[in-house]
């Protein structure tokens, strides 16, 4: 953290608009700054889009775990669902270029399947959601490893791929272009709009803040509920498409992430019990966690140092949320 | 970033102490010597059947054992959470079906990776009547001693892969092992890279015997030749994780001349890092993994693939009919040889038909439903 003396005037200014600006927005930058000052490179338009394609799959799924989140519960499954996206992406697709599209197709029906579960168990059985995603979460693991048989049984395709592993080069501007940051705009821009603008997404922070009142004034509570675990299943799939694409078939590839996408989540300032978080402090959140992984790897401690200045930094970003919510009243 | 999850819970701590705290050693000189020269070894057995082969080893008196056929065999599995054990798993039920007229019954427990599952399992085979030879391929060492001992007074038992700390399994069948594999990887790096080389290692986790063996051989032989490591990083074994902390290396140093990994599931991804970060492909040493060798062959890759074989798991079988029948066998110790695949034996190996993470040196191909029983295609 040496880099202070070099950022300070322009830290002084980002702090003045500190109570406009999300806090995950700040660590992010701090985090960052602190990455730029160990390796220049990640300053440069190519460096900061490689950044953003190896975060984007984190990010996707922080902003479906975010909806859950604010409307009151957690989604475990997750991890699983992208585990599932990408074994079962490989089996049907099979490495033919041709079978993409419907693959695509066929894993966001399975995402919107097990999420429309997800809800109904949640909604109707009455299950505490930790629950229901955990057992949900086993379910959907042992399908793809009994689909597998336990080990990848394909590869996926290079078009399937490209969302996750695509870069486009001599594009203006910035140079290059990796069709991931793509994807991350489109859904940042989806989730945005769904969450602040919709009566949808009105009805979510209603529902998270006060189920009972929102009932009483006429919110279709339980539909909520269900849309929003479908669009965290559905970004499970998106973000199963683009880990993927960037890394290849791996049995493990989903292994918590549901956490990860929650830390994400509390790290923009979501309130865990509902009824508080924005798709903004989703994504920084999920961009921060991002970057304190990069600035480990590039600081070079060695594994158990480096875990336990993970686990600390984690715990600090979070228990500052939680003080800045209560300080918030 | 898995460990991070973990670290919010803060658990993750406590476990990654505990198996730090059980610090058993790794680098064992002795251990180092005995591997090397058992790779100098010329294999006793049957040619071209390795799983029936051995290096050295002497063969114990199995008379007492001598009961009329057809068998119970019973077997203790830690479990199949990994794609090298998935294919020796299938391996292994295949040579049963080889041997199904010598073998009545087969029973099999899973222990899903867990030391107290697997310890009760062997504790209710031991006290059926079900089993004339128990089959355990041990989850963790020091754990699963007792149990093991405890069953070689009701019955002959047979342990392969990983080891337990006791003598009284009849045979404990194994290849070479971590050293070996150390040995051999960093030779080949060190052969083609100059003194003061880059080399980048990449681990899967730490604590594991056959794991730690292979890094620790590995880092001796780099420390003697003066090839500099500039990190050796664990990736869980998480493609999209290796991909990036190689990227990272990259970027670092600007040049990384070689890859060695401690397992080759991510050597792909490891090769995609420095494709996607436009530089010339490392050397690299990997594993027998289809994936690796189809890269391999693909872009004509500096490479080489040590392997852990997954035909033992045959030979386990193998041995435990050997013991029913009174037939001598390799013991305490029977140690396989360990193959290694170069580009002169690469193309043998190479099968575009088969799963990405098929073990090529399972010999298999002459068990019955190959290639489809392991995922292949026709």
């Amino acid at each position: 953290m040496t880099t202070v003396t070099a950022d300070a005037p322009a830290r002084k200014s980002v702090i003045a608009f500190a109570r406009h600006i999300n806090i995950a927005v700040i660590v992010f930058i701090v985090l960052y700054a602190c990455v730029g000052f160990l390796q220049p490179s990640y300053l440069e338009p190519t460096g900061f889009m490689n950044f953003l394609r190896r975060s984007a799959p984190l990010a996707i799924l922080a902003m479906g775990q975010l909806f859950v989140l604010i409307v009151g519960g957690f989604d475990l499954s997750m991890s699983a669902l992208v585990t599932l996206t990408v074994i079962g992406g490989s089996m049907l697709a099979n490495n033919d270029p041709a079978n993409t599209w419907w693959t695509i197709a066929a894993l966001y029906g399975i995402g919107l399947a097990v999420g429309g579960l997800n809800g109904v168990i949640v909604s109707f059985l009455r299950v505490p959601s930790i629950i229901a995603t955990l057992g949900m979460l086993l379910c959907v693991d042992g399908t793809a490893m009994m689909w597998s048989g336990g080990s990848p049984r394909g590869y996926l395709p290079d078009n399937f791929r490209a969302f996750g592993r695509l870069v486009l080069h001599d594009v203006p501007v910035v140079g290059t272009f990796p069709i991931a940051v793509g994807v991350l705009i489109v859904a940042t821009s989806l989730a945005w709009w769904a969450l602040h603008v919709t009566v949808f997404g009105h009805r979510i922070f209603a529902v998270g803040d006060n189920p009972r009142a929102a009932e009483l004034a006429g919110v279709p509570v339980s539909a909520t509920r269900i849309v929003a675990f479908v669009i965290s299943a559905l970004s499970a799939v998106t973000g199963g498409i683009m880990l993927g694409g960037f890394g290849g078939v791996s049995v493990g590839v989903g292994t918590g992430l549901a956490l990860q996408a929650i830390a994400a989540c509390v790290i923009g300032g979501v309130q865990l019990l509902g009824g508080r978080g924005s798709v903004v402090g989703a994504v920084a959140g999920a961009l921060s966690l991002l970057a304190l992984f990069t600035l480990l790897n590039l600081v070079g401690l060695p594994q158990p140092l480096k875990d336990t200045a993970q686990g600390l930094i984690l715990i600090s970003a979070v228990a500052s949320g939680a003080l800045r919510l209560r300080r918030a009243g | 970033m898995h460990r991070a999850s973990i670290a919010i819970l803060s658990a993750g701590l406590v476990v990654a102490f505990a198996t730090a705290g059980s610090a058993q050693n790794f680098d064992d000189p002795k251990d180092f010597e005995y591997a090397k020269q058992l790779l100098t070894m010329k294999p006793q057995g049957p040619e071209g059947k390795p799983w029936e082969q051995n290096l050295g080893g002497k063969e114990v008196d199995t008379s007492k054992y001598k009961k009329p056929g057809p068998y119970k065999v019973c077997f203790s599995n830690a479990g199949v959470d990994n794609p090298w054990r998935v294919v020796g798993w299938i391996n292994m039920q295949a040579q049963v079906e080889v041997d199904k007229a010598d073998i009545k019954s087969f029973t099999v427990a899973d222990a899903g990776g867990k030391d107290d599952k697997q310890i009760s399992d062997i504790n209710s085979f031991i006290s059926g009547d079900q089993c004339d030879i128990l089959i355990v391929s041990p989850n963790t060492t020091a754990a699963l001693t007792p149990a093991v001992e405890a069953a070689c007074k009701k019955l002959p038992v047979v342990v392969f892969d990983r080891g337990v700390l006791t003598q009284c399994p009849v045979t404990f069948v194994n290849p070479i092992g971590g050293y070996g594999w150390g040995i051999q990887t960093a030779n080949f790096i060190a052969e083609k890279l100059p003194k003061g080389g880059k080399v980048l290692g990449i681990r899967i986790l730490p604590g594991v015997d056959v794991l730690e063996t292979r890094w620790s051989a590995a880092n001796r032989i780099f420390k003697e030749k003066g090839i500099n490591v500039v990190g050796a990083e664990f990736t869980s074994g998480d493609n999209a994780k290796t991909k990036s902390i190689v990227e990272d290396y990259i970027k670092r140093f600007g040049k990384i001349d070689a890859i060695w990994m401690d397992a080759g599931a991510t050597g792909v991804a490891a090769i995609e890092a420095f494709e996607d970060a436009g530089q010339p492909n490392p050397i690299i040493t990997g594993e027998d993994q289809e994936d690796f060798l189809v890269k391999w062959q693909k872009e004509k890759l500096i490479a080489f693939a040590p392997t852990y074989p997954t035909y033992q798991w045959r030979s386990a079988i193998i041995a435990a009919l050997k013991i029913l029948k009174g037939e001598p066998v390799i013991g305490p110790t029977w140690k396989l040889p360990q193959p290694d695949i170069t580009q002169e034996t690469l193309a043998s190996y190479v099968d575009p038909k088969m799963p990405p993470l098929h073990y090529a040196m399972c010999g298999c191909k002459d068990l019955p439903g190959y290639p489809q029983r392991w995922g292949g295609k026709p």
